[in-house]
C-alpha cells in the first residue's frame, strides 16, 4: 500500500441551476486571452445534449481514455510510441468547428457609423479569420435543450427509453472541469513528458516549458479537457486553480458557484492499486473498484501515510470523502474511460412524469408528497450511462438516499419527530447547510516547505 | 521489453520525476514550483468591493481585482452576515451576467467621450454664432420646421460626433431653459428606473429634474412589474419575503417565475429547501429551468393561470371552509381579511348584483369619515363598525382606534338567512351566472358578506367534475390544459400543509403571470389561495412576487433626495404608462370602445368612450397626475396674484384645458427627455416603433402610421450610459457614464436584508463621469443660463389624491393645486446642499413622518456646511459619498432613532404597542456598507419585522401587532367596491382570459408571443456582452416548438421574421422540444444593435422584442381617491403589460444583409 493524497471535487447536480457563473469566472480569470478564445476550462452542458466539444463522449470516434487489452491497459488511441510515430499528423482531434469558431462583433460601428440610411449595427466576425460569420455553433449551443439533442452519444445508448416530446421533456446541467484523474490518459499520451500529476495534491498540469505542442494529450483525454493554445502552440488545461488551492482557497469555479453545489476536499487513495482498479474487466465494477481505492481517513493506513497532520485532519473532515464513500451519493463521470476521474457528481432528481401524476400513481396520501424514484422524468438509464457505465443500481441508490433524506426532513420540519437518523441528518447538513468552510476543506500546500 | 517501454524508461531520466511503476502516469514532486505563468496571472495589486447597478434584484457584493491600474476580473464576496445557525447562508451571491461585467470597462462598446448628433451640432453652432446666446440658438434650431425635421430624422442613423463636455452640457442646459421658458417645466421629463440598484445615481438626476419642476416618470408600473393586485389587496406597493425565507416554507409553488434564471443568486435556497422536506410545484407553459427542481410540473397554457388558481380556490373553499371548518383558517380570515364585511346588494331586474361596502354612514353614523368605515355583523347578528378601516386612519376621532381589534367574533356567513339570486360576471364565454347568496336586511338595505359572495363567485357547491360551472376543476381543464385531478390534489396538499404548519406555504410568482393585461386578476386569484389558508404575514408563507427591484430599503432618505423634498414640495411624479401611451400616440391606434372589455353586467359607464377619455377623466378627477398638466405654461399661471384661484377660474371658464384632453397639441408635447441608468428604447419601450415614429420623428418599421398624428414631438433626447444601446444611438446627446466599478453608491434589494456599497476600483477612465458628476455639471451650466432667462418663478403644480395621505379619501373631488417657488439660478447650489424642509416639514413615509433634526446637525458635522449662497449653513451634498451618508442618516432602516419615531406615531394612531420592534441604537453609516453588507433594521418604511433571529416576511407587523393594512377596511381585500371595478367585472377574484387581439385589432398572427427574461442578460444589460453572446447563440433568437417549426419549415438556427401590426423582428430560431406548441419566446430586451440584419418585410433594420408589442390601458388601474386605490408614484398606475401579444412567424431568406 502506498497512500497518496489528492484534492478532489464533488458537484451536486441536483442543485445545479445551469447558470454558468463558474464558466464565466473561470474564463475571466484564466482564458480571456488570445490563443484560447475558444477554451473553457470549465464549461456547463445541458443534458441531454451534445456537449463541448461536440459529441466528445463518442469514443468510437475520438478514441480517448484507456482500453483494456489482453496485456493490460492501453490508451485507446494507441500508446506513446504510436504517438511519437504519428506526431505530425494527428487526425484524432476535434477541429475548431467541433469546439466552436470564436467570434466578436463590429462594435465600433455603433459609435463611429456616419450618418446613413439605417440604424448602425454590429455584425459578427470570426476571431480566427477576421471574416464575417454566421454563428452556428458554440461551447453551449444546445443550452436548455435548444436544437436537437439526439446526437448526444449518451442519449443514443438509451434511445429506446427516451422520446423528445414536450410531455416527457427533462433536462439537467453538467458542469465539467478537468477530472484530474488517478489514471490520466493525457499524461500517458504525452511524448514529451510535459503532463504530470503533482504528487502533493494530485493536480494534473502541463509543464509549459516542456510542452512541444504535439496535442496527443488532447486526443488522449476522453473528456476533451486539454486544449491547444493556437498562439503559444502549447497545451493548456484546468489547473485546479493551484495558485489558490496551495494557499487554502477554493478553485474559482467552486467559490463562485452560486448554486453552492461544489465541494473540495482531500481523498486518500492507495497509489499501488490504481492500475488494478482501472483494469477490472467488467465496466460495471469500475465504480466499486475506484471506491475501494479510497482509504478511510480514520484508519491506521491513513495514519501511517506520512502526511502532515493538517492534511490528515483535512482528510478526516473531507466533505468529498463523505459524499463519495460514506453516503455513496456521488458518482464518477464515465468510469468506463478507466481514467479514474476525481471530480464526482451527485445525480439530479426531477419532476414526476405527467402520465403518472394524472393517474394518481403517486397517491392521494398527503403524508407522502414525493414521487417514487422510478417515476421521475430523467431516465435512470441515462444517468447510469453517464456515471456508472450503465449500471442503474448505484444511481438508484443515490437518488433514493436523496428522497429518503427529504421525507425524513419533512417529518422533522413539520414537527412529527421521526426516529432519529444521524446518517440522514449528516447528509442533510452537508447538502443543504454546508457553509463555506464546510464545503471547502483545503489544507495549505506543504510541497515547498 | 517493448521499444515503447524502453523509450519511456529512458525518458524518465530526462526529468526529475516519478513515473508510476507501470509507466501509466508521471508524478512530479515539487510541482508546486512549476508553471509561473498561471501564478503570475493570479496576482493583483488590490481588490475592491463593489456591486452591479442593474435591475435584477441580485444586489450581490463583488470583489473587483485590479492590476497595474487595470480592472482584470471579478469574483463574488462571501462575507454576508449570517442568517442563522440552522440554515444556509447567502454566500456567494452572483450570476454569470455579473461575472462578465468587467468586460465592459475596456470594451469597444464603451462610451468614452460625449457625443452629439452631427447635424444638430452644426445647426446649433451656426445659430449660436449668429445669435450669441445658447438659449436663443436652441430655440432657433428647434422651432424652425426644416431644421427640426433634419435632425429628428437623423436620429438612430449614425452620424454621432465627439463633442466636449462644455458643449454637451451647454446644449442640454439651453434646451431645458428654452423649454421651461416657452412651454413650461412639466414639458421636461426624466426617466431612470429602480432606485435600489444605485440610489445616488438615481436620486441625483431625479433631484435635478424635480428642482426645476420637471416630471419624473414612474417605471414599476410601466415595466408591468408592479402587481396592481398588491395595492388592491394589501394597500401596499409590493412587500415580499427575502429569499432566505423560502427556507421556512413547507410547500412552494413557482408560478410563472423562472427562479434559476431571474433570481440566480437566490436559487440555492430553492434547491436546498427541498432537502428540508419542502414540496415544490412549478407552473409554467414551457419546461423551464425551474421545472428541473419541481416535484410536479404543471404545463399551463399561457395567460390562463387565473383559471387554474380559481379552481384551486374552489377546492380549498369547499374542503376547508364549506364542508369542514378549519379553525386556523377561519380565525385568520376573520381577523385579517375583509371576508366578514358586509356588502350591499343592488337590484338588477329580478336579481341582484354586488354593490359597495356597507358603511357607518349607512347605519346613520354622524362620525367624521363615516362613509369610509366598513361594517360587519357580530356573532349575535348586530351590525358593528370595527376599528381599523380607512375612516379611522386620518380623523382626529380615529386616534388610538386604527387597529385590528375585534370586540366580537364576526359572522362570516349569513347562511340561514334569506337567499337572493345574485348575478356574477364571467369572461370565459357565457355572459353571467346567477347564484344563490344568503342575505340579511341591515339599515334598510339588502346585504351579504364578502365571504358569501366569494363562495358564490367560486361556484362552491358545484361538482368538481362539472365542466359547465365556472371555477370547478373540470371547468379549468380545457382552458389551462392541466388535468382536473391534479388541480384537486395540489390544492388539497397546499391547504393541508398550510393547516399543519400554520401558513408556511409560499407562491413565488413572476413576470410570466404578472405582465398580462389582466395580470391583476391572475394575481388576485393567487393571493386568494394564500389569504384563505392564512399564509400572509407568516415566515415561510405568502406571496413572493419577484419582478423588479422595488425595494430601495433606505426609502425615506432616498425619497427626500430624489424628490428634492428638502427644497420644495410637491415634486412632479407621473405614471409612466399613461405618459407614453399619450405621447407616443399609441392611443390613436385603439379603435375600439372602452366598454368592449367591461363586465357583461356593466351599467355602461364606459360605453362610447375611448380609453384615452378615461385617462383624461382620471386626471380631471384627481386620480392620476399627468405631465404636462395644462395646455399652458404653469409658470405663467404662477404669475397671477393668486395662482391657485386664477388657475381654477381659467379652468372653470374653459380657457385653460387639461393637456390630457389633447395630447397632440404642440403645446402639450414633452420636449426634453433625459434617460440615465436606463435603455428605454432597447428594453421597456412597449410599442417601440410608435416611440420612434411619433415621439422621436425617426424612421420606423411602422406599416401604416396615423397621418393625423404628430411626428417628432421631442426636441431633445439625452442619454447617460457607459455602453452603446438602442437609446444612445437615437439620442441627440450621449454622455459617457462611469461604470459600477468607478463610483460610490448604495445598493439594496428585496431578496436580502442588507445594504452595501459601490466603491471605485479605478477612477472613471477617458472622459467618463459618474451620474452624480454629470448632473452637477448640467445643473451648473443650467443655473448660469437660467439666472437671466428664467430668474425666480412661481410654478402651479396639480396634485392627485395621494395614497397614504388624508387625500386618499378624496373620491372624485378633483385634483389639488400647489404653488412652488423656483429660484432657477440657484438650482446647482440647491442640488449640492441638503435643504431646510428636511427638518422643518419632516420626511413623510407610508403615513408617518420622520423628523430628522438631530440627523441634520450630524450631517452638517460629517459632511461640512455650505459657506455661502442660498444654501448657506446647510449640510453639503457635493460628493456622491456624502449623498450616500445622507440617504442612510435619513432612513429608518439604517437609523433606529427615526424608525422609533415612526413606530411611536403608529402606536399613537393605532393604540397598539410596537415595543421591541425598533432598535433605537441601530445605525448604519456609509463606511459600514463599504466594509461589508450590513443588515437593516425594522422601520415603518416596510411592513415586516427585521431582526437577526428571523427572516424578513411582509406583513408580520400587521399580523403580530394588529396594525391595519393601508386599505379601506384595514384588512386584506377580496372585494373591491369602486364602481369602476364593478363596471369592469372585477369586484371579486375572477378569471379573465388573455385579450383577443384578433377581435380587438384584427391581428392575424396566431402564435402566442411571449418575452420572458433572458438567461444571458439582465434586460438589455449584458445581452451585448461578448462573454454572454459566446455562451448563448450570439444574437437575437426566438424559441419555437418542434411542431410549429416543422409546420413553418423552420430548422434550428434559421433566420426568421416575426411580424404583426406593430412591427417586425428579425432573429434566428431555436427549435426545442421544451417549448409547447403554439407559443414562441423571444427573450426580453435583445437590442437591435447586435447581429440584427435588415428585414425582408420592410427593408429596414429589424426591431427589438418590443417592436411587436403595444400598450393598452386598463381603466381599473386609473382609479384614485378611494383608500388603497389611490395614486402613488410606482404604487398604482396602468401597467405597460405586453404578454397578450400574438405574431406571425415565417422563415426568411437565409441570405441576410446588415
Amino acid at each position: 500500500m502506498r497512500p497518496m493524497a489528492q484534492i478532489a471535487m464533488v458537484m451536486n447536480l441536483d442543485k445545479c441551476i445551469g447558470c454558468h457563473t463558474c464558466s464565466v469566472t473561470c474564463k475571466q480569470t484564466w482564458t480571456n486571452r488570445p490563443g484560447v478564445e475558444y477554451v473553457w476550462f470549465n464549461n456547463v452542458e445541458t443534458r441531454p445534449g451534445q456537449g463541448y466539444p461536440r459529441r466528445y463522449e463518442d469514443q468510437e470516434r475520438w478514441r480517448g481514455g484507456w482500453k483494456l487489452t489482453r496485456t493490460g491497459l492501453k490508451p485507446r488511441a494507441g500508446g506513446r510510441l504510436r504517438k511519437l510515430l504519428t506526431i505530425f499528423a494527428n487526425p484524432l482531434m476535434p477541429s475548431i468547428q467541433d469546439y466552436y469558431e470564436p467570434w466578436t462583433y463590429d462594435y465600433e460601428n455603433l459609435t463611429d457609423a456616419p450618418l446613413s440610411d439605417d440604424v448602425p449595427v454590429a455584425p459578427p466576425r470570426s476571431l480566427i479569420s477576421g471574416e464575417p460569420v454566421k454563428i452556428g455553433w458554440s461551447a453551449n449551443w444546445d443550452d436548455n435543450l435548444g436544437g436537437d439533442p439526439s446526437p448526444d452519444p449518451v442519449l443514443r445508448k438509451v434511445s429506446d427509453q427516451v422520446t423528445q416530446a414536450f410531455e416527457q421533456a427533462y433536462m439537467f446541467y453538467l458542469p465539467r472541469i478537468c477530472e484530474h484523474c488517478l489514471n490520466p490518459s493525457c499524461v500517458a499520451s504525452c511524448p514529451s513528458g510535459a503532463l504530470y500529476k503533482r504528487a502533493e495534491d494530485g493536480i494534473v498540469l502541463v509543464d509549459q516549458d516542456r510542452c512541444r505542442g504535439w496535442r496527443m494529450c488532447v486526443t488522449g483525454c476522453p473528456y476533451k479537457k486539454v486544449y491547444f493554445n493556437h498562439k503559444t502552440g502549447k497545451a493548456e488545461k484546468c489547473t485546479f486553480c493551484y495558485p489558490r488551492v496551495e494557499v487554502g482557497l477554493p478553485t474559482v469555479c467552486s467559490e463562485t458557484c452560486v448554486g453552492r453545489l461544489r465541494y473540495l476536499g482531500v481523498l486518500l487513495y492507495d497509489a499501488d492499486r490504481v492500475t488494478e482498479a482501472a483494469s477490472v474487466p467488467d465496466e460495471h465494477d469500475l465504480y466499486e473498484a475506484q471506491l475501494d481505492l479510497f482509504i478511510d481517513p480514520h484508519s491506521p493506513e491513513a495514519e501511517s501515510a506520512g502526511l502532515p497532520a493538517d492534511w490528515l485532519e483535512a482528510a478526516r473532515r473531507s466533505p468529498v470523502y463523505d459524499l463519495i464513500k460514506r453516503h455513496r451519493v456521488a458518482l464518477p463521470l464515465h468510469p468506463e474511460y478507466r481514467t479514474l476521474p476525481m471530480v464526482w457528481y451527485v445525480p439530479p432528481l426531477s419532476p414526476v412524469v405527467d402520465a403518472l401524476s394524472t393517474t394518481g400513481h403517486d397517491g392521494e396520501d398527503a403524508g407522502n408528497l414525493f414521487a417514487a424514484i422510478e417515476s421521475l422524468r430523467i431516465p435512470v438509464g441515462y444517468l447510469a450511462e453517464l456515471f456508472t457505465a450503465g449500471d442503474p443500481a448505484p444511481v438508484t441508490f443515490a437518488l433514493r438516499r436523496l428522497a429518503e433524506m427529504r421525507s425524513y426532513m419533512r417529518a422533522v420540519n413539520l414537527g412529527e419527530r421521526p426516529p432519529e437518523d444521524p446518517e440522514l441528518d449528516a447528509l442533510y447538513r452537508l447538502l443543504a447547510l454546508a457553509r463555506y468552510e464546510d464545503r471547502y476543506v483545503i489544507p495549505t500546500a506543504y510541497g515547498n516547505v | 521489453m517493448t521499444a515503447e517501454e524502453i523509450l519511456l524508461k529512458t525518458g524518465r531520466f530526462l526529468r526529475r520525476s516519478t513515473t508510476s511503476g507501470d509507466l501509466r502516469t508521471l508524478f512530479l514532486k515539487g510541482g508546486t514550483e512549476g508553471d509561473a505563468f498561471y501564478r503570475d496571472r493570479w496576482s493583483h495589486d488590490k481588490v475592491v468591493r463593489s456591486t452591479h447597478g442593474v435591475n435584477c434584484t441580485g444586489s450581490c457584493s463583488w470583489k473587483v481585482y485590479v492590476k497595474d491600474g487595470i480592472i482584470t476580473w471579478e469574483t463574488q464576496e462571501t462575507d454576508y452576515p449570517s442568517v442563522g445557525p440552522d440554515r444556509p447562508e447567502y454566500e456567494p451571491r452572483g450570476c454569470p451576467r455579473g461575472a462578465a461585467f468587467s468586460w465592459y470597462t475596456y470594451s469597444p462598446t464603451r462610451v468614452r467621450y460625449p457625443y452629439a448628433r452631427g447635424v444638430l451640432v452644426e445647426m446649433y453652432a451656426e445659430a449660436k454664432q449668429r445669435l450669441g446666446d445658447p438659449v436663443a440658438a436652441w430655440a432657433d434650431v428647434t422651432t424652425n420646421p426644416e431644421k427640426r425635421e433634419k435632425y429628428q430624422q437623423a436620429r438612430g442613423r449614425g452620424g454621432l460626433v465627439r463633442v466636449s463636455w462644455e458643449l454637451a452640457t451647454e446644449m442640454i442646459a439651453a434646451a431645458h431653459v428654452h423649454t421651461i421658458k416657452t412651454y413650461g417645466p412639466d414639458r421636461v421629463a426624466g426617466f431612470s428606473p429602480i432606485p435600489a440598484m444605485s440610489m445616488v445615481s438615481h436620486a441625483t438626476g431625479a433631484r435635478f429634474v424635480s428642482l426645476i419642476g420637471g416630471a419624473m416618470l414612474s417605471f414599476y408600473d410601466w415595466y408591468a412589474d408592479l402587481p396592481v393586485a398588491s395595492p388592491q389587496v394589501f394597500g401596499d406597493q409590493t412587500d415580499v419575503p427575502e429569499s432566505a425565507d423560502w427556507w421556512d416554507a413547507a410547500y412552494l409553488m413557482m408560478w410563472g417565475s423562472n427562479v434559476p434564471v431571474t433570481r440566480t443568486p437566490d436559487a440555492h435556497w430553492m434547491a436546498e429547501a427541498r432537502y428540508r422536506g419542502q414540496k415544490v410545484v412549478v407552473v409554467s407553459p414551457d419546461y423551464n429551468d425551474a421545472a428541473k427542481f419541481a416535484d410536479e410540473f404543471l404545463s399551463v397554457r399561457p395567460g390562463t393561470d387565473g383559471a387554474l388558481a380559481m379552481a384551486m380556490g374552489h377546492v380549498i373553499l369547499r374542503e376547508f371552509f364549506a364542508e369542514r371548518e378549519t379553525p386556523y383558517f377561519t380565525d385568520y380570515v376573520k381577523r385579517f381579511t375583509d371576508l366578514p364585511f358586509l356588502v350591499t346588494l343592488e337590484r338588477r331586474g329580478e336579481a341582484y348584483v354586488p354593490g359597495r361596502f356597507l358603511t357607518a354612514q349607512d347605519l346613520g353614523s354622524q362620525e367624521e369619515a363615516a362613509g369610509w368605515k366598513t361594517v360587519l355583523l357580530s356573532e349575535a347578528g348586530e351590525p358593528v363598525v370595527p376599528n381599523g378601516s380607512a375612516g379611522f386612519r386620518w380623523t382626529d376621532s380615529g386616534v388610538g382606534r386604527w387597529n385590528l381589534n375585534l370586540d366580537t367574533s364576526p359572522k362570516l356567513t349569513l347562511r340561514g338567512g334569506e337567499e337572493a339570486r345574485v348575478l356574477l360576471p364571467r369572461f370565459d364565454g357565457g355572459g353571467s351566472v346567477a347564484r344563490s347568496v344568503p342575505t340579511r336586511q341591515v339599515a334598510g338595505r339588502t346585504v351579504t358578506t364578502v365571504y358569501d359572495l366569494l363562495l358564490a363567485q367560486y361556484g362552491v357547491g358545484s361538482a368538481y367534475d362539472d365542466p359547465a360551472e365556472p371555477c370547478t376543476p373540470a371547468w379549468q381543464e380545457p382552458i389551462t390544459g392541466v388535468p382536473a385531478d391534479r388541480v384537486v390534489k395540489i390544492a388539497r396538499e397546499f391547504a393541508r400543509t398550510a393547516e399543519e404548519t400554520r401558513g408556511r406555504c409560499m407562491i413565488i410568482m413572476g413576470a410570466g403571470t404578472t405582465q398580462w393585461f389582466h395580470g391583476d386578476t391572475i394575481y388576485r386569484a393567487f393571493l386568494s389561495l394564500l389569504l384563505l389558508t392564512g399564509c400572509q404575514g407568516r415566515n415561510g408563507g405568502g406571496w413572493a412576487h419577484y419582478v423588479g427591484q422595488e425595494k430601495c430599503r433606505p426609502l425615506a432618505g432616498w425619497q427626500l433626495m430624489a424628490g428634492a423634498l428638502d427644497w420644495a414640495r410637491p415634486p412632479r411624479q407621473v405614471p409612466g404608462t399613461v405618459f407614453w401611451y399619450l405621447h407616443t400616440d399609441q392611443w390613436r391606434y385603439d379603435h375600439f370602445d372602452a366598454a368592449e372589455l367591461a363586465s357583461p353586467l356593466a351599467r355602461g359607464d364606459f360605453r362610447g368612450r375611448h380609453p384615452a377619455d378615461l385617462v383624461a377623466e382620471s386626471v380631471r378627477n384627481g386620480w392620476m397626475p399627468m405631465a404636462p398638466a395644462f395646455d399652458r405654461n404653469p409658470l405663467d399661471l404662477g404669475d397671477a396674484e393668486d395662482p391657485v384661484a386664477h388657475t381654477r377660474a381659467e379652468l372653470a371658464a374653459g380657457r385653460l384645458r387639461l393637456a390630457a384632453d389633447d395630447p397632440d397639441d404642440p403645446r402639450n408635447w414633452p420636449r426634453v427627455l433625459t434617460l440615465w441608468r436606463s435603455n428605454l428604447l432597447g428594453s421597456s419601450a412597449k410599442g417601440n416603433e410608435y416611440f420612434l415614429h411619433h415621439l422621436l420623428g425617426a424612421q420606423s418599421n411602422l406599416e401604416s402610421p396615423d397621418p393625423a398624428a404628430p411626428k417628432g414631438k421631442l426636441d431633445l433626447l439625452v442619454t447617460l450610459d457607459f455602453r452603446m444601446t438602442s437609446s444612445t444611438v437615437f439620442s441627440d446627446v450621449v454622455l459617457p457614464a462611469a461604470t459600477w466599478y468607478e463610483k460610490y453608491d448604495l445598493n439594496s434589494t428585496d431578496m436580502h436584508p442588507f445594504v452595501h456599497a459601490f466603491n471605485p476600483a479605478i477612477n472613471p477612465p477617458w472622459e467618463t463621469r459618474t451620474d452624480f458628476a454629470a448632473f452637477h455639471a448640467i445643473a451648473r451650466t443650467f443655473s448660469d443660463l437660467a439666472k437671466n432667462h428664467l430668474g425666480v418663478r412661481r410654478d402651479v403644480v396639480a396634485v392627485a389624491h395621494q395614497h397614504d395621505t388624508p387625500t386618499e379619501l378624496g373620491g372624485r373631488t378633483g385634483f389639488g393645486l400647489k404653488v412652488v417657488e423656483r429660484d432657477y439660478g440657484a438650482t446647482a447650489e440647491k442640488l449640492a446642499a441638503l435643504g431646510p424642509l428636511t427638518e422643518k416639514l419632516g420626511i413623510p413615509v407610508k403615513g408617518v413622518t420622520f423628523l430628522p433634526d438631530e440627523e441634520v446637525t450630524w450631517l452638517g458635522q460629517r459632511c461640512g456646511l455650505v459657506p455661502r449662497g442660498v444654501a448657506k449653513g446647510r449640510p453639503e451634498l457635493d460628493t456622491a459619498a456624502k449623498a450616500c451618508e445622507t440617504i442612510l442618516a435619513l432612513s429608518g432602516v439604517s437609523n433606529g432613532r427615526l424608525a422609533a419615531q415612526g413606530f411611536r406615531q403608529l402606536a399613537e394612531r393605532t393604540g397598539a404597542s410596537f415595543d421591541g420592534i425598533a432598535h433605537e441604537d441601530h445605525r448604519i453609516v456609509f463606511g459600514d456598507t463599504q466594509a461589508r453588507p450590513v443588515h437593516v433594521a425594522a422601520s415603518p418604511e416596510w411592513s415586516g419585522k427585521e431582526s437577526h433571529h428571523r427572516r424578513y416576511s411582509p406583513f408580520t407587523i400587521n399580523v403580530e401587532h394588529g396594525k391595519p393594512w393601508h386599505t379601506l377596511t384595514g384588512r386584506m381585500h377580496f372585494f373591491l367596491d369602486h364602481d369602476w371595478m364593478r363596471e369592469y367585472g372585477e369586484a371579486l377574484p375572477i378569471y379573465r382570459p388573455p385579450l383577443d387581439l384578433a377581435a380587438l385589432y384584427g391581428e392575424s398572427g396566431t402564435l402566442r408571443y411571449l418575452t420572458p427574461h433572458s438567461k444571458w442578460s439582465i434586460h438589455s444589460e449584458y445581452q451585448d456582452n461578448l462573454l454572454m453572446l459566446s455562451l448563448s447563440r450570439g444574437g437575437p433568437t426566438i424559441w419555437i416548438s418542434v411542431e410549429d417549426a416543422t409546420d413553418l419549415g423552420i430548422a434550428d438556427n434559421d433566420w426568421v421574421e416575426a411580424v404583426n401590426r406593430n412591427g417586425v423582428v428579425v432573429a434566428r430560431a431555436i427549435v426545442s422540444h421544451r417549448m409547447p406548441k403554439g407559443t414562441v419566446y423571444m427573450y426580453h430586451a435583445q437590442d437591435r444593435l447586435i447581429d440584427v440584419p435588415k428585414s425582408e418585410a420592410t427593408g429596414r433594420r429589424g426591431g427589438i422584442h418590443n417592436a411587436l408589442t403595444r400598450v393598452l390601458i386598463k381603466p381599473t388601474h386609473l382609479i384614485g381617491g378611494h383608500a388603497q386605490l389611490s395614486y402613488g408614484f410606482n404604487y398604482l398606475g396602468p401597467t405597460g403589460n405586453q404578454r397578450d401579444e400574438i405574431t406571425a412567424i415565417r422563415r426568411r431568406s437565409q441570405e441576410v444583409r446588415y
